[in-house]
């Protein structure tokens, strides 16, 4: 029987600063960085109406990105949500395609065909963001399947709402992926809402951490507001996934600052709610800890902050001077076979 | 006495007469009570009936579609709301294996009076997964009625008598018309189910279409009337049963059919309408029935790709070119 670890170690001791190290420390900055400007930059082209239809961003969410950059491995594997433009820059896709994806354009990193909800990189072992609330889970174990079928020690990161937490589809993929000890690190970002609906509301079971228990599955709560615990519980999981023991599942505690799509102003909640997290934003948090630990300068940090401005400037203008796609390309990639008899009539 | 109201509006004006009327009628779905619906449409339904008969679900679409079909076996009458048609794929067993098969695998014994509601079609620039109708799909299935509608007087008389109907009714509304306007009384009134309305007379060729279409075909038959062309504009309302006698009888008029229908081609509502023309008025035909769909594709994000997929005016013009043998 595996062993089963069920905690909430949220409230564990801080981590010592001094445990990392300078670049990983800078790189998770950067990356928190580059997400919260990503974003804040698709919110203001949305506003001019360069981006359409449905846009979920990920400020507040941001800590996970980090700890994603820091704790995974490049040829792990990672499927996730619509909420997944932060998951996706944390992956290494280039800001640039993104945008220009954002923008329906043809050198959008899916040529225009999935905006804001489905990005794709097969470069990136990025296995996309997906739009029907809960599929990516039982698609996360596949991949998990998939691994352990040919043999390596590569893990499926599964990532998911909370309000995800409550379909079918997780309760059957936990079932299947612990009974055949698939390498699968199942991830719930609890933001503590799905759309309008606080995860009280969906449950008795308020510690989703818990659901894991039902099926042996070790599982715990983590602080997603720092890098550093969620950096760490990638890390502990990961261990016991690559040791063959099976899945994992972390419950990750976060927040997002801004509504749940550009077009909800989000008055379920309240203000000072919303502000105690802001009080905790990881960047800020991030930054004040590089500069009074001495992890780095201020010029160190501002040099990051520079050329992530640029780089997202040069983002949204690569985006705005791409070309649109050719109506024709609506029949390229429905099946890979080449000469497809559509029906034309 | 009646008054403009917008599609929102009729459809909860609908719901909330027929849970005054009959105290088994609920409405459960995600988001409909607290946040007062997805789209509105449940709007101030939670202040007046109350948290046991206006439900806020978690995202669970196969359990609770269920949920409705055992209430609804068990002598209650619920309303169960998809936030978008797209998502009810996940309660199809629920939908398909249960809901349409309790009266004939119960030998009778059993009905269920439910209806799946909520709005189907592409809605601007939602990409593959959020983009598609399912009026075919779920026409398909014996046992189940199939509504399409977005004018509001029809809207919400069709949807009184979906709530009343004893069997499973799938009702289908359109994401980007809910502010649509029309006249609407004050006054009760049922709209039958399976009945489709002539929307304008005329003699040269008959469009059908239901949904949202039907406001690409009005401007296309205001169009074509300055051109000099008389086209006769059939709203389906219902898809299941299907209205063949109304097609039929304009097809004797016209001699020539069109038929506008979001839905992909293959299978779709419109090769069946093509079909049974063929079957049932090949006498009258002056030419081939010509349908305009989606493109068959899955729909994608960018906005070239939106309007290479949808039909619109320009293709309906173009299309009834062709079964009048006009030259462009
Ligand atoms: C199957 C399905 N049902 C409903 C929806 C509509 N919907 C989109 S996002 C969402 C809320 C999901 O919340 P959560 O899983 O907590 O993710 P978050 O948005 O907080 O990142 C809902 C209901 C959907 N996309 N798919
Ligand atoms: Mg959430």
């Amino acid at each position: 029987m595996a062993e089963t670890l069920t905690k909430n170690s949220t409230d564990k001791a801080k981590s010592n600063s001094s445990l990392y190290n300078k670049d990983t420390y800078l790189k998770w900055f950067e990356v928190m960085y580059r997400v919260r400007r990503f974003e804040e930059q698709a919110l203001y082209a949305y506003s001019q109406q360069k981006i359409r239809g449905f846009c979920h961003v990920y400020i507040g969410q941001e800590a996970i990105a980090g700890g994603i950059a820091t704790a995974l491995r490049p040829e792990d594997k990672l499927v996730t949500a619509y909420r997944q433009h932060g998951v996706a820059l944390a992956r290494g896709l280039d800001s640039k395609s993104c945008m220009a994806e954002l923008y329906g354009k043809a050198t959008g990193v899916v040529k225009g065909k999935g905006g804001s909800m489905h990005f794709f990189s097969k470069e990136h072992n990025y296995f996309g963001g997906n739009g029907i609330v809960g599929a990516q889970i039982p698609i996360g174990a596949g991949i998990g399947l998939a691994e352990k079928y040919r043999g390596t020690d590569n893990l499926s990161m599964t990532m998911f709402g909370d309000g995800a937490a409550r379909q079918g589809a997780l309760y059957e993929s936990f079932n299947m992926a612990m009974t055949w000890k698939l390498p699968v690190l199942f991830v719930v970002e609890n933001n503590g809402y799905a759309m309008g609906t606080s995860v009280e509301r969906t449950s008795n079971v308020h510690d989703l951490y818990k659901i894991g228990a039902a099926f042996d599955m070790p599982s715990e709560a983590i602080d997603g507001m720092r890098p550093e615990s969620v950096h760490e519980g990638i890390e502990r999981a990961a261990a016991h996934i690559r040791a063959g023991k099976g899945p994992y599942f972390l419950e990750i505690k976060t927040y997002r600052y801004k509504g749940h799509s550009v077009s909800d102003p989000g008055k379920y909640r309240s203000k000072d709610e919303l502000q105690e997290y802001k009080d905790k934003d990881p960047i800020i948090i991030t930054e004040r800890n590089i500069i009074d630990n001495n992890i780095a300068s201020l010029e160190e940090i501002d040099t990051i902050k520079n050329n992530i401005e640029t780089e997202i400037s040069a983002a949204m203008e690569f985006a705005e001077n791409s070309p649109l796609p050719m109506a024709s390309d609506l029949y390229n990639d429905n099946y890979v076979q080449k000469d497809y008899p559509f029906i034309m009539d | 006495m009646s008054r403009i109201i917008t599609l929102r509006d009729s459809l909860r004006e609908a719901m909330s007469e027929e849970m005054r009327r009959d105290e088994n009628v609920f409405l459960m779905g995600e988001e409909v009570a607290q946040y007062n619906g997805a789209y509105k449409v449940s709007k101030g339904m939670l202040d007046e009936f109350g948290e046991k008969r206006v439900i806020d679900t978690p995202i669970a679409e196969l359990g609770f579609a269920g949920i409705g079909v055992g209430a609804a076996m068990n002598g209650l009458r619920p309303i169960v709301e998809f936030m978008t048609w797209n998502f009810a794929v996940l309660a199809f067993d629920q939908i398909v294996n249960n809901a349409a098969k309790t009266l004939t695998q119960s030998g009778g014994q059993f009905t269920c009076p439910i209806v799946f509601r909520g709005p189907s079609g592409s809605a601007g620039q939602l990409a593959q997964q959020h983009s598609q109708t399912f009026e075919s799909w779920m026409a398909n299935t014996p046992g189940l009625k199939v509504i399409s509608i977005v004018d509001p007087y029809d809207a919400k008389g069709l949807l009184k008598s979906a709530i009343r109907d004893e069997d499973p009714v799938c009702f289908m509304e359109s994401e980007m018309l809910y502010g649509l306007k029309g006249e609407v009384p004050e006054e009760e009134y049922l709209v039958p189910i399976g009945k489709a309305a002539i929307r304008k007379e005329g003699s040269d060729v008959t469009i059908v279409s239901f949904n949202k279409m039907m406001e690409v075909c009005k401007i296309a038959v205001d169009e074509l009337a300055k051109e000099g062309i008389s086209a006769e504009l059939i709203d389906l309302r219902t898809i299941r049963p299907l209205d063949y006698d109304t097609l039929i009888n304009s097809l004797k008029k016209t001699n020539r059919m069109v038929v506008v229908d979001e839905s992909w081609p293959f299978a779709g509502v419109s090769a069946e309408i093509a079909y049974a023309m063929q079957k049932h008025a090949f006498d009258y035909l002056d030419a081939p029935i010509v349908r305009l769909n989606a493109a068959d594709t899955s729909l994608s994000y960018s906005s070239v790709y939106v309007e290479e997929y949808l039909p619109n005016p320009t293709k309906v013009i173009k299309a009834v070119k062709e079964v009048m043998y006009i030259n462009a």
